[in-house]
């Protein structure tokens, strides 16, 4: 698929620039960093877990085409945030990243869920691209600058006005991440719109938007907002919400979209250690690469199930599809934190990196949040491996099941060998720093 | 095979066989049906699905295949359990080598170690001292026991040996590790491997009993990690290796820190010890594991928890321990009191698991009673209060009592009416469990040879030179 071939070609071209110096490029509007660059390479890893998961989903929709152009479009919108360093590039990242969201989430426009799933993602766009929009003013007529380097050195050491429109860009980039108080088009969107696509929206923007915020915060002065206290809040509010939300679903797309939310907190949890932790870095990126691979394998067996979704469908998909299920329980025990998968390892170094900076009630909230899901991933996994086959469960072709078995293959790889990743990402730096 | 390698070995050569009996292509492996069930609900799948992807999970998929395999190829479940058993002896040889090359030094022996996240210091370390040899040995002889004893495998025998065998070697790396990260990994892979067992093979309501496992001990398992990454932060240079930090002891008796960091591992290691008022998992657990798999659970995991109370808390945080020696020791004495009372209390629970088997009942018994051993143990590294010990006598007393009660209704009660025709102990039956009376016969009467070992270890404890 040419999708494809562009995704490798440009994580090719990222895979050479890691080499070369990290600076600001661009009129200081474009990170050239080690944490924007590793960033680009997570988004198109999980760009190119949903083309092969699309592949097989949309072989008979005539329409398929525009699809992998909008795709590639809504990845690129969270590449650019990744690595947007000014607010005027940041306005223009989250507007390609949402506009292309709001299409992928409304792709089967004849569908009702889809369609309600769309209004809403798009309603709470527009609300939170407004939001964005004049905080962005308000920053801007603060600091007189629009680049981040900009804000650090012209932003006053506090007043309301700084407050209020750091507050409004912080709730649209909640928006993207899918994080309190913006959060309700998650689950919407992971139960109507096409499975490919809810594995594509909910993971890869939330890549962007966790690594504005991080690049957003710590271009404050010191000692301007307390910052890292009120991340710790959104992210606390965030991981309850959604772990308690995904208790009671028997929807398991739903599911999938509380829990990510509640994954978003724990994503949170790296932010907040950000300067006081040598670990908040490695931990951002780890959390995200988990994240994503995860999320692609547990859509992907939902994919491979035809999007099958309520809960009795899933008792005794063991028995039936031994690797679905394992592909399943992989995925699921990798958002638990089981050693040894690499959400283990992305939990363990965000844990370390919060007790490190002086959060260790934030730790202490993630780790009761983590008992808590146990409880809803185990209302999926308990059937699939203890159930009994209720009907035959017909699947999709090879390529949705090849891209859902590489994902949790990688998630298991990444586990055991964790060591080289973890090396590169502690060299990366956030700019500006 | 060179001698640094035997506890490697040990550990993984029973995981890998688990990996390979579950990847195997069904065309190498597949089971026999020993008896007729309703081996279809596998045939749905449409042949050209299963010829790419599924592997052998069961007989669901072998039984069902359209082509019969060849003849060589077809192993009966009972060939798969020997197989399974003689692989389950590979590290119960291993570790009796151990045995003998074992010097009793009083420090860590036949270290191994490989690096692998030098970033965060984390190594694959393991070896051996006074503690963990004997526990590392026990463990291998209760899980061939445990894999050689019969069980209705619900027509589901390679997951079932295989996750076995994969829960031997998690157990036996977390006994050898010495660095607590692989401790941690080993740790929470016992959870998964036990909670899929009782899951899959239990009886009465056991997937509520398994996700209650599950819940708790991992709930433990959490404030575990907490306090490993607590005592991970403080030393300097940072590093998970046991060796070091023992020699380290990173944090000082006082401080909110070292408290906190003490409760988180207190928190983890008392649930799955477990101690009032962490117990409440263990009963239903307990009563809807399949035997061996409850056998495995009283003998092995349960130590895990007593193991981690002497291995980190004692050795690497001994100031905060004596500060908190006197609350543990009293919490210790509830627990021997409580097990036992509860315990004596049984005769309903007995009568409710008689229905489903008269072997699991055993287990059950000797569960409970291991739940109270348990504390016995513990109480017994805090001998310094001879008031608690004089209480724990009590609990011993009690125990004792409970027991003579068994036997009399065992050997002097009425027959009930509905066991008339049950057979007596099979033949595997009679040389698994004879194996382990004659153990406990063993150190019992000629216990010389086992305190040996552990009094190198115990030394310093105690203040011996």
């Amino acid at each position: 698929m040419l999708a494809l071939l562009t995704v490798v070609v440009a994580a090719a071209a990222s895979l050479a620039m890691l080499a070369g110096s990290e600076h600001l490029t661009f009129s200081d509007t474009y990170a050239r960093d080690g944490v924007a660059l590793w960033a680009k390479l997570i988004v198109l890893a999980a760009t190119a877990g949903v083309i092969g998961l699309s592949v097989s989903w949309f072989r008979r929709d005539p329409r398929h085409g525009e699809y992998y152009t909008i795709l590639l479009f809504s990845a690129l919108g969270a590449i650019l945030l990744a690595g947007a360093t000014d607010l005027k590039e940041f306005v223009v990242a989250m507007l390609l990243s949402s506009v292309t969201g709001f299409v992928l989430a409304a792709y089967h426009r004849r569908s009702a869920l889809a369609s309600e799933a769309a209004i809403k993602y798009f309603l709470l766009g527009a609300f939170t691209s407004a939001s964005m929009l004049i905080g962005v003013a308000y920053l801007f007529g603060l600091a007189g600058s629009t680049t981040l380097p900009g804000l650090s050195q012209g932003l006053p050491q506090g007043g309301l006005a700084l407050v209020v429109g750091s507050a409004l860009v912080v709730s649209a980039l909640a928006f993207k991440m899918g994080a309190v108080p913006a959060h309700a088009w998650m689950p919407d969107v992971a139960q109507g719109s096409p499975a490919p696509a809810a594995a594509f929206v909910t993971s890869a923007p939330k890549v962007g938007g966790l690594v504005f915020l991080a690049r957003f915060v710590i271009s404050f002065p010191s000692g301007s907002l307390d910052w890292a206290l009120a991340v710790a809040v959104v992210a606390a509010a965030t991981m309850t919400l959604g772990n308690l939300a995904a208790l009671w679903q028997d929807d398991v797309r739903r599911l999938l979209g509380w829990s990510a939310v509640s994954q978003t907190g724990y994503g949170l949890m790296a932010v907040v250690a950000l300067g006081r932790s040598d670990l908040a870095v490695p931990a951002l990126l780890f959390f995200l690469l988990a994240y994503v691979l995860g999320n692609v394998a547990a859509f992907g067996v939902v994919v491979e199930l035809r999007g099958l979704t309520q809960l009795p469908a899933y008792s005794g998909l063991a028995r039936a599809h031994a690797w679905l299920a394992n592909a399943l329980a992989v995925s699921f025990l990798s958002f638990i934190g089981i050693p040894p998968l690499a959400g283990f390892f992305a939990k363990l170094i965000l844990f370390a990196a919060a007790i490190e900076a002086g959060y260790t009630w934030l730790a202490v909230v993630a780790v009761v949040n983590t008992v808590i899901s146990i409880a809803y991933y185990a209302r999926v996994l308990a059937p699939a491996y203890f159930g009994e086959l209720s009907a035959p469960v017909p699947v999709l072709a090879r390529w949705a099941q090849a891209a859902t078995l590489a994902s949790a293959f990688a998630l298991i790889a990444l586990g055991l060998a964790a060591e080289p990743l973890l090396d590169a990402f502690a060299a990366a730096r956030l700019l500006p720093a | 095979m060179r001698a640094a390698e035997l506890l490697t070995a040990a550990i993984f050569v029973p995981i890998l066989a688990a990996l390979a009996i579950v990847l195997a292509p069904r065309r190498w492996l597949s089971i026999a049906a020993t008896e007729s069930g309703p081996d279809n609900d596998g045939g749905g799948d449409d042949p050209g699905d299963s010829g790419v992807l599924l592997v052998a999970e069961g007989p669901a998929v072998a039984v069902s295949a359209p082509a019969p395999p060849a003849r060589w190829a077809r192993v009966s479940e009972q060939q798969l359990q020997a197989a399974a058993t003689a692989v389950s002896a590979i590290p119960l040889v291993l570790l009796a080598v151990t045995w003998l090359r074992f010097e009793a030094t009083g420090g860590f022996e036949l270290v191994e170690a490989a690096r692998w996240i030098p970033t965060l210091d984390v190594a694959y370390r393991v070896g051996v001292d006074g503690l963990s040899l004997p526990l590392a040995a026990m463990t291998a002889l209760v899980f061939v026991v445990a894999i050689a004893y019969p069980v209705d495998l619900r027509g589901r025998p390679v997951p079932y040996f295989a996750l076995m065998l994969f829960l031997e070697g998690v157990s036996l790396g977390l006994f050898l590790a010495l660095d607590l990260f692989l401790f941690f990994v080993f740790w929470d892979l016992s959870l998964v491997g036990m909670y899929f067992l009782i899951g899959a093979w239990g009886h009465g309501d056991a997937q509520r009993s398994a996700l209650k496992f599950f819940l708790y001990t991992l709930a433990g398992s959490l404030a575990l990690l907490l306090a490993i990454l607590g005592l991970y932060l403080a030393s300097d240079p940072r590093t998970f290796d046991m060796a070091e930090l023992i020699r380290q002891k990173p944090l000082g008796a006082d401080g909110l820190y070292a408290t906190l960091v003490f409760l988180g591992f207190f928190v983890g290691f008392a649930v799955k010890t477990p101690l009032v008022p962490f117990h409440t998992w263990l009963p239903p657990a307990h009563v809807d594991a399949p035997a061996p798999a409850s056998a495995i659970l009283a003998g092995v995991l349960l130590k895990m928890g007593t193991y981690g109370f002497v291995r980190i808390l004692m050795a690497m945080m001994p100031d905060t321990f004596a500060r908190f020696a006197v609350p543990l020791g009293v919490l210790a004495v509830v627990s021997i009191i409580y097990g036992a009372l509860v315990a004596l209390a049984q005769s309903n629970l007995k009568r409710l698991i008689a229905y489903t088997s008269v072997n699991h009942m055993g287990y059950v018994i000797l569960g409970l009673a291991g739940f109270v051993a348990e504390f016995q143990v513990f109480a017994g590294t805090l001998a310094i209060y001879p008031v608690l010990a004089g209480v724990g006598l009590l609990g011993i007393i009690i125990t004792a009592a409970l027991f003579l009660r068994m036997l009399q209704r065992l050997f002097l009660g009425p027959l009930p009416q509905r066991w008339r025709r049950f057979p007596d102990l099979g033949r595997a039956e009679v040389m698994t469990l004879g194996t382990m009376i004659f153990f406990v016969v063993l150190v019992g009467v000629y216990p010389l040879w086992l305190l040996d070992v552990i009094d190198s270890f115990a030394g310093p404890f105690v203040g011996r030179p």
